[in-house]
């Protein structure tokens, strides 16, 4: 090899960072404007940061690194029962411990159905996902000692945040506590998904024999990955217990989990904010549609998907991302 | 005195077809050795064998003396045992920059880091710049690997192989698929491997071989036919029956 290489013909740093901040004052700017602009609503914007947060950990193991899933709402109800049960029958109130709770219970989760998961490849890999969603549901159903059973687990009443900051009736506590934690977990992923270790993930779905050549270990890579998944699907369950102090049989649906991957598909797979966009745009629009036609909204909620699919399969956020891609090129 | 590289006594049969037939070959420090054979020869067998993508019935694979036989593709890379693909597996939509940064990052054993980037690291940054360099392929260090030629993505997965400083290199058909025109690219390449790698290349470009290799192993039918200088193996009487079939007593190639 040789030795003498002029360091000039190294490129300078990716200034990614700058674009990081921009997409951070955006979700801030979004986040004042839901505020003020929809403030009868604040309760729906609140069950939309619990989802977002369901879809970005959705999209670290399916978007970043190409596993197939349809249980990933395991991940997110045992982060909400960890927290619920921890708040109805141990006593632990402390909304920000309840967070905490909620990740580890999501970890748990994720380390469960990681093991699980990645033992199957393609079709195997996605029944053995719905039978995992099956297996938890069931499991929180029989278990209605804790759980509550298909009545759902109730009497949840969190302290003020802080001792500081109560939940009030309009729900304005739980929106900002929340867009807090969305903020928090979102430069958290950015930093993860830009990391030696991020990159690895990215290979492991471009080419996991590439990244088994080159001596790294695939399994203990995605299982690590699916832990960290669960830590943030942990931390929407529990913020959607904190939130609505219930938690119901449904956050651990399979209906839940194929409706985070419609929404992470909506938007735009491998990407953060694909994952932030499709879950607007899906639960504005089943939020929308329903109201407008109560009879025919999955319908409709169906034909738009079919359209984004098939006209837009990198989804809005990709799609967007390309077309611009291409404007800039051209304009050079 | 214990060789680098060894292969002893291999055996693989499928069904009643013992396509790996008491295999036993060793390689020193700064060897370059060409395995060839014709078509059937065993010789995708014979690597998978020695990378461990399949088991052998008996027979062992050595490095430094240390047997290797039962580790994984994986540990057997961490060993020192490096291969390089006959089709390029690479990741599409990743750059040549980030496919050595991430090769070094995995030999540093940093590749798990969750925090920080490659770029921020400068003697990362540094060295994957002197591979590319090495390659050629500075120029194209941020264009992802989709949109350059076969030719580089070929470099490339040599740039790879030398990013996670083998002791032992296995080179699956390294020109296979570039156009003639472009075969130097390769050859300056493998130039430029460092003097005291071990590298085993599998081909049948002859030109390439003989102008590459110091020693020639000849595999036909699963076992090895000759083992020597390449000037002796063009003469050598079973190498042209079995190579060349009725060709061998025809004009000189």
């Amino acid at each position: 090899m040789s030795a003498g290489v002029s360091v000039t013909a190294m490129p300078a740093q990716n200034r990614g960072w700058q674009r990081d901040l921009i997409g951070i004052a955006v979700i801030l700017i979004a986040a004042m404007a839901g505020y003020f602009l929809f403030p009868d609503n604040l309760a729906l914007l609140t069950r939309m940061i619990a989802i977002m947060l369901l879809v970005l950990s959705l999209d670290l193991v399916t978007g970043y690194c190409g596993v197939a899933t349809l249980g990933h709402a395991a991940l997110f109800g045992s982060g909400a029962y960890a927290a619920g049960i921890a708040a109805a029958h141990f006593g632990i109130t402390e909304p920000i411990t309840m967070i905490a709770i909620g990740a580890v219970g999501g970890a748990l989760a994720g380390l469960i159905s990681g093991i699980v998961i990645l033992r199957g490849h393609g079709l195997a890999q996605l029944v053995l996902s719905i039978a995992i969603i099956h297996l938890f549901h069931e499991a929180a159903n029989k278990a209605s000692q804790y759980t509550g059973g298909s009545d759902g687990l109730s009497g949840i009443s969190p302290d003020p945040i802080l001792g500081v900051f109560e939940f009030d009736l309009w729900g304005r506590t739980a929106y900002v506590f929340g867009i807090v934690l969305l903020l928090l977990v979102f430069i958290l992923l950015r930093i993860l998904v830009r990391s030696p270790f991020g990159m690895l993930c990215r290979g492991i779905r471009q080419d996991p024999i590439r990244v088994s050549a080159m001596g790294a270990s695939v399994k203990l890579t995605l299982i690590k990955m699916y832990v960290i998944s669960g830590l943030v699907a942990g931390v929407g369950g529990a913020f959607n217990a904190v939130s609505t102090q219930v938690v119901g049989l449904d956050s651990l649906s399979f209906t839940n989990s194929a409706e985070a991957l419609v929404m992470l598909v909506l938007g735009g797979v491998g990407s953060l904010y694909g994952a932030l966009i499709g879950t607007i745009a899906f639960v504005w629009i089943e939020d929308l549609v329903s109201a407008a036609n109560p009879f025919h909204w999955l319908t409709i909620v169906g034909a738009l998907l079919i359209a984004v699919v098939l006209f837009a399969p990198k989804g809005l956020y990709g799609t967007a991302a390309t077309l611009v891609e291409r404007y800039r090129r051209g304009g050079k | 005195m214990t060789a680098l590289f060894e292969v002893d006594h291999l055996q693989k049969a499928f069904g009643g077809l013992n396509v790996t037939r008491d295999v036993s070959l060793a390689l020193g420090k700064g060897d370059r050795v060409a395995l060839i054979g014709p078509n059937g020869a065993g010789k995708t067998t014979f690597v998978n064998l020695v990378t461990g993508h399949l088991r052998p019935d008996s027979g062992q694979v050595l490095m430094g003396g240390e047997d290797i036989s039962r580790f994984n593709p994986m540990r057997r890379v961490r060993a020192g045992l490096v291969r390089s693909f006959q089709v390029t597996r690479l990741f599409a939509e990743m750059t040549p920059e980030e496919h050595v940064a991430l090769a070094i990052l995995q030999r540093q054993g940093k590749s798990g880091r969750m925090a920080g980037s490659f770029q921020a690291m400068p003697d990362v940054m540094r060295e994957t710049y002197e591979i590319l360099e090495t390659l050629n392929l500075t120029a194209l260090g941020r264009v992802p690997v989709s949109e350059i030629a076969y030719g580089q993505q070929r470099l490339l997965e040599i740039a790879l192989a030398l990013a996670l400083r083998p002791k032992v290199l296995l080179l699956d058909e390294p020109a296979a698929g570039v156009p003639h025109s472009d075969t130097f690219l390769i050859e300056n390449a493998l130039a430029q491997l460092p003097a005291d790698l071990a590298v085993l290349m599998i081909d049948h470009d002859m030109d390439l071989v003989f102008r590459f290799a110091k020693r020639v192993i000849v595999l036909a039918a699963g076992e090895i036919i000759f083992d020597g200088l390449p000037v002796d193996a063009t003469n050598d009487v079973r190498v042209r029956e079995a190579y060349l079939g009725g060709y061998a007593n025809g004009s000189a190639a």
